[in-house]
């Protein structure tokens, strides 16, 4: 039983990590085609992995409405939101307009998502500026550099800070396209090596984290 | 005046009222602010599965098995179905065979592709020829910081490279000339911090100029100037609430 429940999963690991690992150097159709089939076999089950997601969700909230908790008329709030926009879109095909016309989902998307993720980020900005405020007081060198930085590339986006900075639309293309991507650069290096070290810990059963505690 | 569609004047109330109850939120946590984030978060959520539904099990399972007669198919649907048995506590253990399938194709497609993309290529582009040949006895060195390509910018782009890596570098002790390539290190990554913040806060800003024109455009008279009517709604409510809060105390509930 050990095997089953143990070996067997590292063993599945070590073939499709091997076998795709080596796809990339073999430049035949057949394997070309294996990759295509794979990318969408993984997107099939990458569905199922939102099932276990919003179950959790779907638990969390029901607990809270059947024990009357503190704020549980929210999560009926939450539950009529997600249940009319999956009977509404289920209705529509998942389709936001049919022949140019807009159908209900595409009601909901336009009138209802569009604004609250719209304003839910916007309100941030204030925050950001808040936050900028009470932390970006030039009380390094280095966070005054931080600050120019960021008050150029800020200038530089917009017409009206190029006209009070004139070069600042040039200055913060420069920071972004060369001194940002040198930064960005040596973070994906290093990023990318731990990636492809951990990569070959899970194939080779070092790192086994990803399937779970529990009994053997 | 051509006369709006019905749908468009309802979904301008909503969009606004929805719009206006998030930004409630800026006076302070309240339970107009709260209705609205359980809202989104349903309807997001509901977007979700419905999308998923309709480009995972209607395009890419049920459409190719009946429609091509895919059968093959069926086996990602079996190793999805596999982890819901997580939900089995007697069964659990068999969720592992497709966080094992998954893990080990995501591991495996990912180191060459990892080492060719983001390393070998990023090296490769910041490691660039300091000088170009021009002609048969003539070497250039341009200086024009405004183009990226300049070898002026690939002597800075190596500069800011290799004292970032060198700054995340802690097998040796970052003293005397280690110490002076951490802190140009360090410099570079205060630059690069400060112009993400300015660039997100600019991208906020766009938000917020976006939701601002829709209030503007919704203020007018085609859509019965919802803007106008609730927002004195919403801080008429916001006056209520500040007033049963006062007259309950905290510790009253």
């Amino acid at each position: 039983m050990i095997f089953l429940r143990r070996q067997l999963p590292l063993l599945i690991t070590l073939v499709t990590g091997l076998l795709f690992a080596a796809q990339y150097y073999v430049p035949h159709p057949a394997s070309e085609q294996m990759l295509t089939s794979a990318t969408k076999w993984l997107q099939i089950v990458g569905g199922f992995a939102l099932i276990l997601g919003v179950t959790s969700l779907f638990h969390q909230h029901a607990v809270k409405i059947r024990r009357q908790e503190a704020g549980w008329g929210y999560s009926l709030v939450l539950y009529v939101g997600m249940l009319g926009t999956i009977a509404v879109g289920l209705w529509a095909n998942g389709k936001e307009s049919v022949e140019g016309t807009m159908t209900a989902f595409g009601w909901i998307y336009n009138y209802m998502m569009v604004p609250l993720q719209g304003t839910m980020f916007a309100i941030l900005a204030f925050f950001i500026a808040s936050a900028a405020y009470r932390s970006f007081r030039a009380k390094s060198r280095e966070a005054a550099v931080l600050l120019v930085a960021a008050v150029i590339v800020m200038m530089g986006r917009v017409p009206l800070g190029e006209y009070l900075i004139p070069l600042s639309g040039d200055v913060s293309s420069w920071i972004l396209n060369v001194l940002n991507s040198s930064v960005r650069r040596a973070i994906l290096i290093g990023v990318s090596l731990g990636a492809v070290a951990l990569s070959f810990k899970i194939i080779f059963g070092v790192e086994r984290s990803y399937l779970g505690g529990g009994k053997e | 005046m051509t006369e709006l569609p019905f749908e468009s004047i309802v979904g301008a109330w909503v969009a606004t009222g929805l719009t206006l109850l998030i930004f409630s939120f800026l006076y302070k946590d309240n339970p107009l602010f709260k209705l609205a984030e359980h809202l989104y978060v349903g309807v997001s959520v509901g977007y979700v599965i419905v999308k998923t539904y309709d480009t995972v099990i209607v395009h890419l399972v049920v459409k190719p098995i009946v429609e091509n007669g895919e059968f093959a198919l069926l086996i990602p649907v079996a190793i999805g179905m596999l982890m819901l048995t997580r939900y089995v506590p007697k069964a659990a253990w068999m969720s592992r065979y497709a966080f094992a399938f998954i893990v080990g194709m995501g591991a495996g497609l990912a180191i060459p592709r990892t080492v060719s993309s983001f390393i070998l290529k990023q090296v490769e582009d910041t490691i660039r020829p300091l000088l170009s040949v021009t002609g048969p006895d003539s070497l250039t060195f341009s200086m024009n910081l405004l183009n990226p390509a300049s070898h002026l910018n690939a002597i800075i782009i190596l500069l800011g490279v290799s004292s970032v890596l060198f700054y995340f570098f802690f097998s040796i002790e970052h003293s005397g000339a280690g110490k002076a390539v951490a802190r140009t290190g360090i410099l570079f990554l205060m630059i690069s911090f400060g112009a993400g913040f300015g660039y997100t806060v600019m991208a906020r800003m766009s938000l917020l100029i976006g939701r601002l024109t829709d209030l503007i455009e919704f203020s007018d008279a085609s859509y019965g100037r919802p803007t106008v009517w609730l927002s004195l709604l919403t801080i008429g409510a916001l006056f209520l609430l500040a007033r049963r809060g006062r007259a309950q105390p905290p510790d009253a509930h």
